[in-house]
């Protein structure tokens, strides 16, 4: 009972971490996409099509990936390319993502797919205590290895110091002759794979069908992960299993009739991030603050 | 490759020809991609931008559909002339119209014709109040005002949830989470033409929505604090030393947005639906701010910027019902619409330079 509880609060962080972890190499560049709703619902739903199409489970995930990057790359254009106001941006995506996805998938309502196995046997889940950490799929148990790949490239590696400058300041970037476009570009369209690996995943894992907005607000909360973590990749792995702890209890708590309103527990995530936000300013530590570049477009060759 | 450079001056051709050009655009894509779809775009288009104003009642819903996005646009235009990213609008309307809900449902048997004038009021402190949280934590302690005013959004609609399946239900709705009805006093008429009568579902709202855009276009025209806003919008250095207060400002237009926002979800409640429920808005917090691009941050180009995103609206429910296309396809219009809006922002912002191929030089 506690292990299958476990394994459910495993499973709805895995998405989070994921969609996260590729927002926050953004946002280390300087870029905030407020688009990651959009880009998760087009990954979802290719993967689900590509998964129906082709039965394959691998092409499935491929095509979330794939089409993850691309939407982002629309993103990309605008924002890097033309220099529009990323805010806004980021959210005609998420519109734009939506609908586009929702257009697409209104086939496939209705229909199911077999969703990825266990990556070992499933008796392992059986072994007490650590049987549900046993009992994953290869996406989940890859997404503690990429937080762990992001932070050794953000903070082990010269391009990542490049990238991080890009966000604290690019002019500084600039000076020295690193292109603060290209970085950006490159953390684009991470965090697009990284969003389309994230949708993909719930039609594939989490719930076996389609349905139109089926990321119902993870990618909000994905992006109030990322300051709830202050910009460091190890605590998003906490944050998306307390966020994700919270979603799943509130839930069970439905079902046991508790008196907490469930309401107040889901909105626990935004108040927390707001909490996080508050104390980053008071502590006023440019260690865990925002990069201050964040939101402002880079205009190259004045 | 290209690169952008600063104009110094906009040509006017631009500034007008932006929006048309968009709107354009957006037709045009919209062609390809029902095309694609296998759909007759002809038949498609005829659905959607003139069936709704195919008729006159037709034309009056597209006034009503229009009305929260003209006061909510109207409140972000003056936020994002002022550079301020009040994003969370559509959190702060539905604040506003639980604060004015709250007073309707407290007074089941008044006719008391305070009551309207009282709810707009407390609708206004209610959307200013969930304004003033970012507001205040940007000017006290340089909290970033665009991820608290998004994380409050969804916090106002967990709290209206809560209210309309807990303490708020009525206990006649036979479990479905419903309030009570307001009173006659509390509810917003229609407008009654003399000889004609009613036309469709338009209502006093929309006067005051039309009234609210003019008064802002006048207060940013005309008054000191319409210059304050466009100063502190363009130019930092130049607003310190004017001697303004910036944290003041920053305040006033938060809160004034986010009262703004809630005005417009209490007319929303009080002229269309009567009773609270727990969704009283479909994003038009976050339409709103397609509205404010659309009219070039201008506030009475609202109205008109107001129509045309109702009538994208209204199109989608004409083109569902008449050729079965899925109401998700306005997302896709309205998305590309606002893409199109902000590149021609850059083109009457910057100039665009074909740069000839090779390394950019630092330091010049």
């Amino acid at each position: 009972m506690i292990d299958a509880l476990i394994l459910t609060i495993l499973m709805t962080s895995v998405p989070l971490v994921l969609a996260a972890t590729g927002e926050l190499v953004v946002e280390r560049s300087g870029v905030l996409n407020l688009g990651l709703e959009g880009m998760m619902l087009m990954g979802a739903v290719s993967a689900f099509a590509f998964t129906y199409a082709t039965g394959s489970l691998f092409i499935g995930l491929l095509a979330g990936i794939i089409s993850g990057a691309v939407t982002a790359a629309i993103f990309g254009f605008f924002v890097l390319g033309l220099a529009t106001n990323q805010v806004a941006t980021g959210l005609a995506l998420t519109i734009f993502g939506t609908g586009l996805s929702g257009l697409i998938g209104a086939d496939f309502v209705g229909n199911a797919i077999t969703g990825l196995p266990t990556l070992f046997p499933k008796h392992f889940g059986d072994i007490p205590f650590i049987g549900a950490f046993l009992s994953l799929d290869i996406v989940a148990y890859s997404s503690v290895i990429i937080v762990f790949l992001v932070w050794v490239f953000l903070f082990k590696t010269k391009t990542g110091l490049i990238l991080r400058a890009s966000g604290i300041s690019h002019d500084s970037a600039h000076s020295l002759g690193y292109s603060v476009l290209k970085v950006r570009w490159c953390a684009v369209l991470f965090g697009g794979m990284m969003a389309g690996l994230s949708g993909a995943y719930l039609p594939l894992m989490l719930t076996p069908h389609w349905s139109e907005g089926m990321t119902s607000g993870r990618g909000w909360i994905a992006l109030a992960l990322v300051v709830f973590a202050s910009w460091m990749p190890s605590r998003i792995i906490y944050g998306a299993i307390l966020f994700g702890t919270i979603t799943i209890m509130q839930l069970a708590g439905q079902a046991r009739g508790w008196t907490i309103p469930p309401q107040l527990l889901s909105s626990l995530p935004y108040l927390a991030t707001i909490l996080v936000l508050v104390l980053i300013s008071i502590r006023g530590s440019a260690k865990h603050a925002a990069p201050s570049n964040l939101t402002i477009p880079f205009i190259s060759s004045k | 490759m290209f690169y952008l450079t600063l104009r110094k001056e906009t040509p006017l051709i631009f500034k007008v020809s932006v929006p048309i050009a968009s709107i354009l655009l957006t037709i045009l894509f919209g062609i390809f991609i029902f095309s694609v779809l296998g759909y007759d775009s002809g038949k498609a288009l005829y659905h959607f931008f003139i069936s709704p104003l195919s008729r006159i009642d037709r034309i009056a819903d597209l006034f009503v559909k229009a009305c929260p996005l003209m006061i909510v646009g109207t409140g972000l235009v003056l936020c994002f002339r002022a550079n301020i990213w009040n994003i969370g609008a559509e959190g702060q309307l539905i604040m506003g119209a639980v604060f004015a809900g709250g007073l309707a449902l407290s007074f089941p048997n008044t006719n008391s014709v305070w009551l309207l004038p009282a709810m707009a009021v407390l609708s206004f402190i209610g959307g200013g109040l969930w304004a003033f949280l970012p507001a205040i934590l940007k000017v006290r302690l340089r909290t970033n005002e665009i991820l608290v005013s998004l994380m409050l959004t969804y916090v106002a609609s967990l709290f209206l949830d809560w209210l309309v399946r807990g303490p708020w239900r009525s206990p006649t709705s036979f479990g479905f989470p419903l309030t009570n009805y307001y009173p006659d006093a509390g509810l917003i008429s229609k407008i009654n033409f003399p000889g004609i009568g009613t036309i469709g579902q338009l209502h006093w709202g929309v006067f005051i929505a039309i009234l609210v855009c003019l008064l802002c276009w006048f207060m940013m025209q005309k008054t000191v604090f319409g210059f304050q806003v466009k100063l502190v919008g363009d130019s930092h250095k130049a607003f310190r030393y004017s001697g303004f207060s910036e944290s003041k400002t920053t305040m006033m237009l938060f809160i004034i947005s986010g009262g703004l926002a809630g005005l417009a979800g209490m007319i929303e409640v009080s002229a269309n639906i009567g009773q609270l429920q727990p969704n009283i808005s479909f994003g038009y917090g976050f339409t709103a701010i397609i509205v404010a691009f659309l009219a070039r941050l201008n506030p009475a180009a609202v109205i008109l910027a107001g129509l045309l995103i109702a009538l994208i609206e209204m199109g989608g429910d004409s083109a569902q019902i008449a050729l079965a296309i899925p109401k998700v396809v306005t997302g896709v219009f309205k998305g590309i619409l606002l893409f199109l809006l902000l590149a021609g922002e850059t083109l009457t912002k910057y100039q665009i330079n074909v740069k000839p191929r090779q390394r950019s030089v630092p330091n010049d």
